[in-house]
């Protein structure tokens, strides 16, 4: 993402961790998967204001962390957790993604023979249906990302009634707008700072609802970007040190130079 | 009695090729050290299983020509980018690609681990994970009416191969909270270690230390390789090291560099 208009008191990715940390309310667990920066530091924002209440929640994992994450017994609790509903919150993110909520990590063209290979699918085609408040991001909105149909279903948006389907997605966050996931398809919820309704239905490529009235996106609060950049950023350096670098200037890695 | 392995070399010895060789995500405790010593060596097909993912790893030997088939649920180097010779190997289709998602391999290696022949698992139904995988099968769950649930066969490792904090001389391994580490050594037929250091007397005397312990019963060999994991890090030991990660990205982009990064950093063999 390029960087904040000057007289903005933000950056883009600020704005993002703020409308996830919202999006992700009062719950008791929140995981947090592989390169997952910024629902990684709406996740900690959540557990910080939790802190600052004495709520003594919400809980936070992230997955490569050996500091921000509980488990003792290994890899496999995280995702025996979520069979069981003990994880209300997880994020997702896609090479593609489609209007029907589906999300492919895998690859474009024919599966056996790729045209782009994407890293893989990660924990998706468990965890989308098992943990009920599923956030998708995705820091690039562009028609190549956003598109009619996935080619490789990493894992569905929606399941038959039959199948065992407690969670999926509530909501797709990008650099441009916050859609809202509803009865299977995406509805326009907020436009960020800079953009418009009309450049967004420009750069997406899966057709979605648009609402009348289409509000534009909060912008983070003094108190939450101070949380944010003196208590969160911090923390975030020990599994993100490129990212905690560039966008807060916390520590000095290779790329801070 | 228990001996230790006086060398790299000699760990890895029951390393044969064609094995299938089961491997801990990127920040379990990846035997690097041991990784560099099998592509000197010149191993060939191995049937690799990264548990669930994988990074340097998977990509170093992939672009060494190590690796017949892969299964696991992604191959990236996190903040450094993707893993280019995967990436390069799978478009070209010159590996079989098994894709598979995280708890599914814990799953099938947990099933080896109680010596069931399959295990049960939510999620999956209507995925193209599904859809590629012949091998996995869908059935009603007989506990109940119209609940489709996926099987999946259990995977039996010819060999895991772990790096360590410690182990002693009787061959139990000290991994600490990795416990995948141990569900890996309970599939596998033989667990090959290395540890950074000899831990004097028996772990599983202190009970601190003792459940935190892979006992030597599921162990083959051990052989100390100090910063056995580098340049990816050891959890509560060190971290992994970004100046190389990141040069290792940029090197690996192409073939030419990729050849370049094994003559100077696995051919050579690292100063102490």
């Amino acid at each position: 993402m390029n960087a904040a208009p000057r007289e903005r008191t933000f950056r883009d990715e600020e704005l993002f961790a703020d409308v996830i940390a919202r999006l992700i309310g009062d719950v008791r667990h929140i995981a947090v998967g592989n390169a997952s920066p910024i629902p990684a530091t709406a996740a900690l924002i959540v557990r910080e204001r939790g802190r600052l209440q004495n709520l003594g929640r919400p809980y936070v994992s992230l997955l490569q962390s050996r500091k921000h994450n509980f488990f003792t017994d290994g890899a496999r609790e995280l995702f025996d957790c979520a069979g069981q509903g003990r994880i209300d919150v997880f994020f997702l993110s896609g090479g593609q993604i489609d209007g029907q909520g589906n999300v492919n990590l895998v690859s474009t063209g024919d599966y056996e023979h790729p045209k782009v290979r994407f890293p893989g699918s990660f924990g998706s085609a468990y965890l989308y249906y098992v943990v009920p408040k599923v956030i998708l991001f995705r820091t690039e909105h562009s028609r190549r990302t956003l598109v009619p149909k996935v080619e490789f279903i990493s894992a569905p948006g929606t399941s038959e009634t039959n199948v065992y389907r407690p969670g999926g997605p509530i909501a797709l966050v990008t650099n441009r707008c916050l859609f809202n996931f509803v009865n299977g398809h995406f509805v326009l919820a907020s436009v960020h700072p800079g953009h418009t309704v009309e450049e967004i239905i420009e750069n997406t490529g899966f057709d979605f609802e648009v609402p009348t009235i289409v509000p534009q996106t909060q912008a983070p609060s003094p108190e939450t970007l101070k949380l944010m950049r003196d208590v969160v950023a911090p923390q975030l350096a020990e599994v993100y040190p490129q990212f905690a670098a560039q966008v807060f200037g916390v520590g000095q890695t290779a790329f801070a130079r | 009695m228990f001996q230790l392995a006086k060398s790299i070399d000699e760990v890895i010895e029951p390393i044969r090729d064609g094995c299938l060789l089961v491997v801990p995500r990127e920040v379990s405790g990846v035997p690097m050290g041991a990784t560099r010593a099998l592509i000197r060596r010149g191993v060939k097909r191995l049937q690799l299983v990264a548990l669930p993912t994988s990074s340097l790893q998977a990509d170093l030997l992939i672009g060494a020509g190590c690796v017949e088939t892969l299964e696991t649920s992604a191959v990236s180097l996190g903040e450094f980018g993707p893993a280019p010779r995967f990436t390069a190997a799978v478009v070209s289709g010159s590996i079989k690609m098994k894709d598979a998602t995280c708890p599914a391999l814990h799953a099938a290696l947990q099933a080896s681990e109680k010596g069931v022949p399959f295990m049960p698992l939510r999620g999956l139904v209507g995925s193209d994970v599904l859809k590629y995988r012949d091998d996995w099968k869908v059935i009603e769950s007989p506990f109940a009416s119209g609940d489709p649930i996926v099987l999946l066969p259990a995977i039996k490792p010819d060999v895991a191969l772990i790096h360590a904090p410690m182990a002693d001389r009787l061959g139990n391994v000290w991994i600490g909270r990795q416990r995948e580490l141990a569900t890996m050594a309970h599939a596998a037929h033989k667990t090959i270690a290395t540890v950074e250091k000899i831990h004097d007397g028996n772990l599983l005397d202190d009970p601190t230390l003792a459940a935190g312990t892979l006992p030597g019963f599921y162990v083959e060999t051990i052989a100390i390789d100090e910063r056995g994991a580098w340049p990816l890090g050891l959890p509560d030991f060190y971290p992994a090291d970004s100046d190389h990660l990141a040069e290792y990205a940029r090197m690996a982009a192409t073939m030419e560099g990729f050849a370049d990064y094994l003559e100077r950093y696995v051919y050579e063999r690292r100063a102490a």
